[in-house]
């Protein structure tokens, strides 16, 4: 399958005063042609950054992408100058922010806000923008665009306008389209349509998703592969058979067993102990040891090897290492 | 919209009757008359001049008198100067307070919008420090202070304006920087806080996200929403600005309004002073009204309602 996108060993630091935040430290994964990775993690674990981060729209300063590369299409990202960037956002890279309530300028109308994108970055009539207008917002399931077109953010309920987000992100259809917690913001009925809805347009269009959520169930519903994030870094990836599944991080286990289950009733949620580690000074060893049930000696020291369980399921953790596979096979006859 | 607007005039005309009200009870609370100076007057001749501009009525008549020209806007004649009506005086002094305090609101809008613009966008860094202090020495010096110094070193010692009076455009530059360095430093500090503010919104990011040019998102997105409150105090810098141009006018000796507004009170010109606290009240009611329409046109959140009522 042809990658799309290839993220390698990525870091981002925020310089404050009260020192540097590593946000990232050395994420590594790939995005193939129209699949839909979801990036997976409970708050302040990065995800965020490693989205803003491929559209280089980390504020530097403070932010600043310290190594890495990002390679979309055979470019280097991280390369590329402002003024090339620009040329890239919002045509080859598109993105859908969490909250429709504040993303939608107040004072424009949805049409312009609809339009701009599209003009500015390529040579269109306006009666053509129209028209591609009307398509975005039909293809987005809004009900008389003509009018809407017309109309402010504050006259459209909250998924309407999330719907109205989506379409401004497609309208120059794009290849790539970045969703940060694009359903967060809304209530579980409109959570459900709005999935389908980027499955309907990821069958239309072709286009490759990844997907920031720390919602399993909106993971379950739409992901191809599943990246679970922790501490800045990626310390399990494999598709949605392999994570849900057959999940190996002790951290993924954890995660999967505090999701509330309808088909287990009357089973109590477990939730993990503890919180992630300061990421002003980031432990050397696995930042999971602290919370981990099976941490050992050597994992709060050095951090674990990458091991590939399938072509597709990677994860970082000491339990995959032979030694550490053999103690639990005899604590498990004794 | 135009029931809106009916309802504002209607609003407009209570208000100027307060004004007015409020005006005659203390104009006739102030111990004294035009007539009455060291030197002496004829007691006949003062009854008589009494009895030709109608002070020796009844205060109630007298106060439907003025009520009536204030209706016909027949002011009268001045008292002190009987040559010449009070139309003649606002007549000649509004045009030149009127260009005197446009150029200065034009001057201060734009100067402070763009320096507040400059400051967040280099948040932190030098323009912004150096804006910023420009604005708290704009806020802190008083106009009269900044006009005596402009005069010493602009006018009297390096000769490049004329130091007073109201003939050429070269007239008009310092008096309008000694009126315009105030509202300017007050819009600049708002533009610049409302636009840091307004920078760091998810739609602001957005438009980053669309690919537009930083010109782009900063005059088509941020821009509108960081002057919603340099337009709320709008109201209040033009009333500064009006009520400014009285001192400006005196110390530049611009043949304005504000020098009759101020003669005819301690002279107890009545009928001037009658004729300018209507004129300047209307006229900045109007500017009011003005704010508020255009508060609606800026942000289409604030519906002027068909059913009336501001918001």
């Amino acid at each position: 399958m042809e990658k799309i996108l290839e993220v390698n060993d990525l870091h981002v630091t925020f310089t404050t005063y009260g020192g540097t935040v590593k946000a990232v430290r050395g994420v590594n994964f790939h995005l193939n042609k129209g699949e839909t990775l979801a990036i997976v993690g409970e708050s302040g674990c990065g995800k965020s950054v490693t989205s803003n981060a491929i559209m280089r729209l980390i504020p530097d300063p403070p932010g600043k992408i310290s190594n890495g590369s990002i390679i979309f299409n055979g470019k280097d990202l991280t390369k590329l100058t402002e003024k090339e960037m620009r040329q890239i956002r919002g045509v080859d890279i598109s993105m859908i922010f969490q909250d429709p309530m504040t993303a939608l300028n107040p004072t424009l109308t949805i049409g312009s806000q609809l339009i701009e994108g599209l003009r500015q970055h390529h040579k269109i009539s306006s009666e053509n923008a129209k028209k591609k207008a009307l398509e975005m917002m039909d293809l987005v399931g809004i009900p008389n665009p003509e009018v809407r077109l017309k109309q402010y953010p504050h006259q459209f309920s909250g998924g309407m306008r999330q719907r109205i987000v989506i379409a401004i992100a497609l309208i120059c259809e794009p290849e790539l389209l970045i969703a940060d917690e694009p359903t967060t913001a809304l209530d579980v009925t409109i959570q459900a349509q709005i999935l389908e809805l980027f499955e309907k347009i990821q069958e239309r269009t072709g286009v490759s998703i990844i997907l920031i959520t720390h919602d399993l169930g909106v993971v379950a519903k739409i992901a191809d592969r599943i990246a679970v994030m922790y501490a800045g870094k990626i310390i399990e990836v494999g598709t949605k058979r392999e994570i849900f599944y057959e999940p190996e991080h002790p951290y993924t286990q954890g995660l999967l067993k505090s999701v509330p289950r309808l088909d287990l009733k009357g089973e109590k949620l477990t939730p993990i102990d503890g919180t992630p580690p300061d990421l002003f000074s980031p432990p050397t060893g696995c930042p999971f040891t602290a919370r981990c049930p099976f941490a050992m000696e050597v994992c709060d020291k050095v951090y674990p090897f990458h091991s590939e369980l399938s072509d597709t399921h990677h994860v970082e953790c000491w339990l995959q290492d032979e030694r550490a596979k053999q103690l639990l096979a005899t604590s498990a006859t004794k | 919209m135009a029931r809106y607007i009916l309802k504002r005039l209607l609003m407009m005309i209570i208000t100027i009757w307060i004004i007015v009200t409020l005006t005659f009870v203390l104009m006739k609370a102030v111990p004294g008359s035009p007539f009455n100076e060291e030197r002496t007057t004829n007691e006949t001749v003062q009854a008589n001049l009494e009895a030709h501009y109608n002070l020796d009525e009844p205060y109630i008549v007298q106060y439907l008198l003025y009520l009536k020209s204030i209706v016909t806007f027949d002011f009268g004649p001045s008292i002190k100067q009987p040559t010449e009506t009070v139309n003649d005086l606002l007549g000649r002094g509004f045009p030149i307070s009127f260009e005197l305090g446009i150029v200065t609101i034009i001057v201060a809008v734009i100067s402070g919008i763009i320096l507040g613009i400059l400051a967040a966008l280099r948040h932190n860094g030098i323009i912004d420090y150096v804006a910023m202090s420009f604005a708290v020495l704009g806020i802190s010096i008083p106009n009269f202070v900044l006009a005596t110094l402009l005069i010493q070193k602009l006018a009297v010692d390096w000769g490049l304006f004329p130091p007073a009076t109201w003939s050429s455009p070269a007239h008009m530059v310092l008096p309008v920087i000694a009126l315009a360095t105030g509202p300017m430093a007050i819009i600049a500090r708002l533009t610049r806080s409302t636009m840091l503010e307004v920078l760091t919104q998810d739609y602001i990011k957005m438009a980053r996200a669309k690919g537009l040019s930083p010109w782009k998102i900063v005059f088509k997105h941020a821009l509108k929403n960081a002057l919603m409150p340099v337009v709320t105090i709008m109201g209040t810098l033009l009333a500064g600005i009006l009520t400014g141009t009285f001192v400006i006018e005196k110390i530049f000796a611009i043949p304005g309004m504000g020098r009759y507004f101020v003669e005819s009170i301690n002279q107890r010109d009545y009928p001037v002073i009658m004729g300018t606290t209507v004129f300047y009240s209307a006229f900045l009611i109007f500017m009011l009204f003005l704010v508020d329409i255009a508060y609606g046109i800026l942000d289409p959140r604030i519906k002027i309602h068909k059913k009336g009522g501001g918001e």
